[in-house]
């Protein structure tokens, strides 16, 4: 296993009296592709939108590449090479989809063999290019959050729930954009609810409960363990049929 | 050109580029077209007006924020004019002096209302601005040794402002251009590079974040924008434009006071005319400009002479009566708020969008939706 890019050691957050995360501890390894499992309501989105800062930790560290990120403001965070596409589709409706592309660009510009290749992975990123992203269908508007992303090269993306609420023709497509990124090398940090798209992509996962991670390993052992499925996810057969 | 002129952001319906065409060319000509002293007043104000609330479009419409504050920076503006004009002397060194202590001070003054404020909530927001504007309310009506307190400052400006001043020797179109012309002038170029450059503004990728703020703040923080410091920047481009505005109203009026500046009742019209208009379109505040000062200024007579009309009909010159234009006026805004929620530029716009059936691209994003 090579060495973590992004590691959580005890990261407690709490929002307003409720106690959410209360000690959280995985690490994603670098170029990999980390899954983080679990039921609603379980602690994944917080674990990412506090990873980003947008809720910060009580307790706890959160390192990447060697920097903690734990006390630093959310627009830092970014900068330091990480993107997130936070769930429900998060475009911004009255930009275009050139313009919400560019919003992504540090640079403030596109490079043009980066967005051929988004194009390839999303042709209607293509043909929608100068639309107002808020009469995009869900799934482009999802596809845009994640070109978003792409748009330059980070260190690490965070993905809440890409496939939520999509038709499988799409979360078929999105599977397959995904396995892309992570042929190019891109370490990936995915919460998903669809096991079998976490089954077909995932290096390595996290489950989470109660706000803790309850089990942490290889994805294939837990793809191959059914009766771990059933105990840490409520899985059954028909899953995986 | 004209696109790069207008940054790529036309207005996107024949019927609002043939009135803001209209209206361009009637403030282009005002003194020309009309005879006698009010149109040309209504000329001026609606210019002034025009860049006030489009700048303050930058800040509600584009970046989301809800501000009581911004005839306070008008103020400023107006007040650095009149107190240096009046200290100082009739001078254009005097006014220039005005002009950069009042960017300076607004520009200021907007930063730090912005950095300390903008980080809690809109309407605890909205709440500080007021009390920052009522206070300097009552500070300019109580520093009456400064700023003229109630009474305001009367002063004279530059020679070539002034009426006396011919510019040309012969009438152009039967009219004498004096330096009131010359006053009508400058207010209309430098409202008019003022419009363009929030345009340019508008449609930068600067201004693409600001969208993005009103949008979704954190969506905007987690790509890597700082939301305070992008709104604190929108606040201080705002407040000085307004103030350029506060400035152009004072070299008009050769009067500066808490009524024509610093009001409530002028900052209840610059929320109206936006939202008449159509928030984020710039060009609706054109629109609602236009509308508001007509009706302000024409349509008490109107409903003089519809009440002197109606005055053998039981009720009507209750309801007809000169005084009661204010009634019909908010009786329009309340209907246009309710059926053209966007405002009227927004209306215009997507009924000629729905006229052509949707751009091309909405209709194949439409037939996509079946299969995505």
């Amino acid at each position: 296993m090579s060495e973590p890019l992004l590691t959580l050691e005890g990261v407690h957050t709490h929002i307003g009296r409720y106690h959410i995360l209360q000690g959280v501890d995985f690490a994603v390894p670098r170029g990999s592709f980390t899954v983080l499992l679990g039921r609603n309501g379980a602690g994944k989105t917080t674990t990412l939108r506090t990873i980003m800062g947008l809720w910060k930790a009580s307790r706890g560290s959160i390192r990447f590449a060697g920097q903690d990120l734990a006390a630093r403001p959310t627009p830092e965070i970014a900068a330091s090479g990480i993107a997130y596409v936070p769930e429900n589709m998060s475009v911004f409706s009255g930009l275009t989809v050139r313009e919400n592309l560019i919003l992504a660009a540090r640079s403030g510009k596109i490079d043009d063999t980066r967005l051929e290749w988004i194009f390839s992975l999303f042709p209607a990123m293509q043909r929608f290019f100068g639309l107002a992203a808020g009469t995009l269908s869900g799934g482009q508007k999802q596809m845009l959050a994640i070109s978003r992303a792409l748009i330059e090269p980070r260190d690490l993306i965070l993905i809440d729930e890409p496939t939520k609420g999509l038709a499988p023709a799409i979360v078929a497509n999105m599977i397959k954009a995904f396995r892309e990124v992570k042929n190019a090398g891109t370490t990936v940090l995915l919460v998903e609810q669809n096991f079998m798209a976490a089954k077909m992509l995932g290096d390595s996962v996290a489950v989470m409960d109660d706000g803790r991670v309850v089990h942490r390993g290889a994805m294939a052992e837990l793809a191959a363990d059914h009766a771990l499925q059933h105990r840490l996810l409520g899985l059954h057969m028909e899953v995986h049929q | 050109m004209l696109s790069r002129v207008i940054s790529g952001d036309g207005p996107r319906s024949p019927v609002l580029t043939a009135a803001l065409l209209l209206i361009l060319v009637v403030l282009a000509f005002a003194p020309f077209l009309f005879s006698g002293a009010q149109p040309l007043n209504v000329a001026a104000k609606i210019c002034v007006f025009i860049l006030l609330v489009a700048s303050y479009d930058l800040l509600l419409g584009y970046t989301g924020i809800v501000s009581f504050a911004h005839t306070m920076f008008f103020g400023i503006g107006g007040y650095g004019a009149a107190i240096a004009l009046s200290r100082l002397g009739p001078s254009w060194s005097a006014l220039a002096l005005g002009i950069v202590v009042a960017i300076v001070v607004a520009g200021l003054l907007a930063l730090v209302i912005g950095l300390f404020s903008l980080r809690v909530r809109a309407i605890f927001f909205a709440m500080i601005t007021l009390a920052v504007a009522t206070a300097f309310l009552v500070l300019a009506s109580q520093l009456s040794g400064f700023t003229g307190g109630e009474d305001g400052l009367n002063y004279s400006v530059p020679e070539s402002l002034r009426p006396s001043f011919r510019l040309l020797e012969q009438p152009v179109f039967g009219t004498v251009v004096n330096g009131r012309i010359v006053t009508y002038y400058i207010l209309f170029f430098v409202v008019l590079a003022g419009f363009l450059l929030l345009l340019r503004i508008v449609n930068s990728p600067f201004g693409s974040v600001l969208q993005a703020i009103r949008e979704n703040e954190f969506r905007a923080e987690a790509l890597g924008y700082p939301v305070v410091i992008y709104r604190s920047i929108a606040s201080v481009v705002s407040a000085v434009i307004a103030a350029v505005a506060g400035v152009l109203l004072a070299l008009w009026l050769r009067y500066t006071g808490p009524d024509t500046t610093l009001s409530f009742a002028i900052m209840i019209d610059v929320l109206l005319m936006v939202v008449i208009g159509g928030m984020g379109t710039l060009y609706g505040a054109v629109i609602g400009s236009v509308l508001m000062i007509i009706a302000e200024n024409y349509l008490p007579a109107v409903f003089g002479k519809l009440g002197a009309a109606a005055a053998g009909i039981p009720f009507a010159p209750l309801i007809l009566s000169a005084d009661r234009w204010l009634l019909w006026l908010g009786i329009l805004f309340v209907l246009s708020v309710y059926f053209f929620p966007t405002g009227i530029v927004g209306k215009l716009r997507a009924l000629w969008q729905n006229r052509k059936g949707g751009a091309p691209q909405t209709r194949s994003a439409r037939a996509e939706h079946e299969k995505e």
